[in-house]
């Protein structure tokens, strides 16, 4: 989208643009305007109120007309607002570009005498300029663009030590260009936006701050006047004739609200961020559209997914991330998810406790059911009071999850008090006990650290601290040890092994490792884009896999030990998930596809083997359990 | 932490020094010549040279500058020939005016500004956000000066609610009621742009911090909304929030000069302001000086303060 086009979306910023036309088109024609000389003086016809015969906006305490004064001054002020604005402009683009672009020393030199005059409260610095030039409108303007030179040349600076190093400077550099050169024109077309866009949003301050000066009678001097020294100059008949303050006064916050809105909508149409939305902020649970039925509990599973549907709306694209997916796990049991990036696996974990990120987050149909109980129907405080206390998270990456201003001690108690009323001091002790459960050595000391002093597989132990806090009846751990290395990773897994023999636990285990399923799951259901296409009892599934995925997925593990060999990495890459074909998501993928895999959706079949697949590898009949299950 | 002042302060050293090399270096562009400017226009020559003389102004400037440094130092800012009393006295007398103002209005754009952007950014795109929207964009937009005439036209003249001017009334006791109640206004006035700028910040700082995994693990933990807003993001977003109002205090600072006048009152501002307009150079000078090196000051205290705030930064 153009740039344009974007600033006329934002109807405020096209408000702004249109106003500021209007003065700007208003204070051009002035000298054409049948208005009265804005200087003669009419003593006899003082403070004339607006709306008198021959004067629309009355008159001020000389007697002249305020309708030509306002236009005049109008014209003056934007005039020296803009030149101020154009002044600091160049010349801090100058001192920015010739520092950043030598670097070194001049840079160092430049740096702190802006560092310096950035020292000041602007205001300072520009009413020691005017009292060494003396008062007057030409003065002020040079004090006030001094005082912003700072400014741009700091920001100038920051744009240009990035251009000096890119590749097309050394180009030109190696071409035999020289430095004056190549600042003309190599680096200054790639700096004149920023120029651009850091003038559009202080030239409003740039009119405020001259009128300012002019208002305290440091800038233009009678009988000429602009905006700021009619305010100043009508203070004193402020109380008996407030018009002829209102008048100057309303014009100045019209311009500067318009600059500022214009100013705020090029901003905005620039930043990439807010283009794609990506600044709004998630809710405290995850939004629910749901469409179709909501599916009924069944079964003994503690905690069971039902066509779990989750979407994320971005503009007018809506993502598929989850495709109806169907999980279930029982207590003291362990069900590995496994799949690529991307394939929904953490989506399915937090959609379980509506923690997916809403906006643009929506689960649009399916049930999360938790001893029978519907959770995506939940009201908040529902769900809130159960996460963590039933149902806890493990995230990947603890230096990210744990907050990096707290004491690990403090989080940890914090995860208690929320949910039970206990004091300080056996929040405390719980939390002691907590980092002892995971093996942290000197749990004592480490209460009073923060996530940054520790190391990854101690935050990582932190994070498992945490989840257990409350003794939930599920926990589910989102690659809990992804950023881990090799001994780490094993010690972890053994502590979460220990902690589900221990209590009991319910584990739903996110990874994309194989080696940790084998180890640690008793169930696996492979994912992927959206959907499970494969689950069952961990060993049959890595022995004999049924999915052409499945068995693809696990050709492309090295193993230790079994030397060198062709590693089958599979070729393309998984379909976005706003544009799934038809049919089975992997035909495209597939060695087996065929035309009947292209059309019409693939169910899930099986009994505890399932495979989503119209030619398995090896047909779950087979399977023994399932043999003997369809006997009975 | 000691060390860590100590060493903020020993910094502040040479930022100091450059100011008075900044501020001495603007003065001595002034045009003609400053005797002339104190006897007026109809003093002899043999006046001037002598006035020149007791000046100190027939030396070489980088004399003067010493001179008038080491003066600084031992307290000495010259006398105000406008005023016929040392700069140092009138200058800390105003000051103090200032102070009570400025102060005021700094911990009230820093409350109010921080608890807007908070609960716009918590309330995005909803009313609330939208309405706070709107009266920052009016705050940023009014000039203080105008923004202040008009309150005085409503509070003052129409419904006599405050006094239109002054610190203190002229008869009566001076309590604290009294102050406040002069203080209302002009504080008020000084603090609406500055208040609008923070609000701006916090909304987006908290906005960024909302994305951020450690509120997705509150959330997790089942942290209610509140505490995960106030307590969790509130804090981190107040790592980036500080420096903003170590600046907003300067902001502050240059606008009390146009309340001061507005308001009359008795600041360092309105002092300077006059003084400009006398050609008293050195109480120009010396009040530049003195507030300029308290606002450096007081940017090493909100660098401490950040340093308390966030323990990845090193003391």
């Amino acid at each position: 989208m153009s740039f344009l086009a974007l600033l006329a979306r934002n109807r405020l910023a096209l408000a702004g643009l249109v106003v500021m036309a209007l003065v700007v088109a208003l204070a051009l024609v002035t000298p054409l305007l049948p208005l009265a000389d804005p200087d003669v003086t009419d003593t006899g016809n003082r403070f004339l109120p607006p709306f008198s015969e021959g004067a629309l906006l009355g008159t001020d305490h000389l007697g002249r007309d305020l309708l030509s004064r306002l236009l005049w001054g109008t014209r003056l002020s934007l005039a020296v607002g803009f030149a101020a604005a154009v002044i600091a402009a160049v010349l801090g683009a100058a001192v920015g570009i010739v520092a950043g672009y030598y670097g070194g020393r001049v840079d160092n030199l430049i740096m702190r005498g802006v560092d310096m005059l950035m020292a000041f409260p602007y205001i300072l610095l520009a009413l020691a300029i005017v009292a060494a030039l003396g008062p007057g409108l030409l003065n002020a303007l040079i004090a006030v663009a001094a005082v912003n030179i700072p400014f741009f040349a700091r920001n100038i600076r920051g744009i240009t030590v990035g251009i000096a190093h890119k590749e097309f400077v050394d180009a030109a550099k190696l071409a035999g260009m020289g430095d004056g050169r190549i600042i003309l024109s190599e680096v200054l077309p790639n700096v004149i936006p920023v120029i651009v866009i850091a003038m559009s949003t202080t030239v409003g301050w740039m009119i405020l701050e001259t009128a300012g000066l002019s208002f305290l009678g440091l800038g233009s001097q009678p009988p000429q006047a602009d905006l700021g020294s009619m305010l100043g100059e009508a203070r004193s008949a402020l109380i008996t004739n407030p018009h002829t303050s209102v008048v100057p006064g309303m014009m100045i916050l019209v311009i500067v609200m318009a600059i500022n809105l214009l100013g705020d909508g090029v901003r905005d149409a620039l930043d990439p961020r807010l283009r794609s939305g990506a600044l709004s902020r998630p809710m405290a649970a995850t939004m629910v559209r749901r469409e179709g039925p909501v599916p009924q509990p069944e079964g003994e599973a503690l905690l069971a997914l039902r066509e779990l549907r989750t979407e994320f709306h971005v503009k007018q694209r809506v993502y598929r991330a989850l495709g109806g997916v169907s999980l279930g796990v029982r207590p003291g049991e362990c069900l590995g998810i496994i799949g690529e990036s991307g394939s929904g696996k953490s989506v399915t974990a937090l959609s379980v406790m509506g923690l997916v990120a809403s906006p643009p987050g929506v689960i649009a149909g399916g049930a999360v059911h938790y001893r029978g109980e519907d959770l995506v129907g939940a009201t908040y405080e529902r769900l809130r009071s159960l996460r963590g206390r039933e149902i806890a998270y493990i995230f990947q990456d603890p230096l990210a999850t744990l907050h990096p201003l707290y004491t690990v001690g403090d989080q940890l108690a914090e995860a208690i008090r929320v949910h039970r009323g206990v004091s300080r001091g056996e929040a405390r002790s719980r939390t002691l006990a907590l980092l002892r459960d995971v093996r942290i050595p000197n749990a004592e000391s480490r209460l009073d650290s923060y996530p940054h002093e520790m190391s990854g597989g101690m935050r990582q132990r932190v994070g498992i601290a945490m989840a257990l806090a409350n003794d939930p009846q599920v926990i589910i751990a989102d690659e809990p040890t992804t950023a881990l290395d090799v001994t780490v990773q094993a010690q972890i897994l053994s502590l979460l092994d220990t902690l589900r023999r221990e209590k009991g636990l319910a584990i739903v285990f996110i990874t994309h490792d194989f080696g940790v399923v084998a180890q640690l799951c008793d169930r696996v259901a492979v994912m992927y884009a959206g959907r499970i296409v494969e689950e069952g009892p961990t060993q049959a599934v890595l022995e004999t896999p049924a999915h052409p995925y499945t068995r693809r997925l696990i050709a492309c593990v090295p193993e230790l030990g079994e030397g060198k060999r062709v590693l089958h990495a599979i070729p393309g890459l998984p379909p976005a998930v706003d544009a799934l074909p038809p049919g089975c998501a992997f035909a495209p993928r597939c060695d087996k596809a065929a035309e009947a895999c292209r059309e019409g959706d693939v169910a899930l079949h099986g009994g505890a083997r399932k495979v989503r697949c119209l030619f398995p590898e090896t047909a779950p009949e087979t399977d023994p359990e399932t043999a003997a299950e369809a006997a009975q | 932490m000691g060390s860590y002042i100590l060493k903020r302060l020993v910094s502040a050293i040479p930022v100091l020094l450059g100011i008075t090399v900044i501020v001495f270096a603007i003065m001595a562009l002034i045009p003609g010549d400053p005797a002339t400017a104190i006897l007026g226009s109809y003093a002899t020559p043999e006046n001037v040279e002598k006035l020149n003389r007791d000046l100190g102004l027939d030396k070489p400037a980088v004399q003067r500058y010493a001179i008038w440094l080491w003066n600084m130092v031992q307290g000495d800012f010259g006398r105000s020939f406008s005023l016929n009393r040392p700069v140092l006295d009138e200058v800390l007398d105003r000051f103090g005016a200032t102070l009570v103002l400025a102060g005021t209005s700094f911990v009230l754009c820093s409350v109010v500004g921080v608890a807007a952007g908070v609960v716009s950014a918590a309330r995005q795109y909803g009313a609330a956000d939208r309405g706070i929207t709107f009266a920052v964009l009016l705050g940023i937009s009014i000039p203080s000066f105008f923004l202040g005439m008009m309150m005085i036209l409503l509070f003052a003249v129409r419904l006599r609610w405050f006094p239109a001017s002054g610190m203190w009334p002229i008869y009566g006791d001076r309590h604290l009621w009294v102050l406040l109640r002069h203080l209302t206004m002009p504080a008020l006035a000084l603090a609406v742009v500055a208040t609008g700028v923070v609000a701006r910040l916090a909304r987006s700082a908290m906005l960024e911090v909302l994305r951020q995994d450690y509120i997705r693990t509150a959330r997790a933990k089942g942290v209610p909304e509140r505490g995960v807003i106030w307590r969790h993001a509130l804090r981190a977003a107040m790592v980036s929030i500080i420096p903003v109002l170590g600046i907003q205090a300067g902001f502050v600072l240059s606008g009390a000069v146009y309340i001061e006048m507005v308001f009359q009152w008795p600041g360092v501002g309105r002092m300077l302001v006059d003084a400009i307009l006398k050609r008293d150079i050195l109480l120009v000078q010396g009040g530049v000086v003195f507030v300029a090196a308290c606002y450096v000051l007081f940017n090493i205290v909100v660098d401490v303060a950040q340093s308390l705030l966030d323990p990845r930064i090193k003391t």
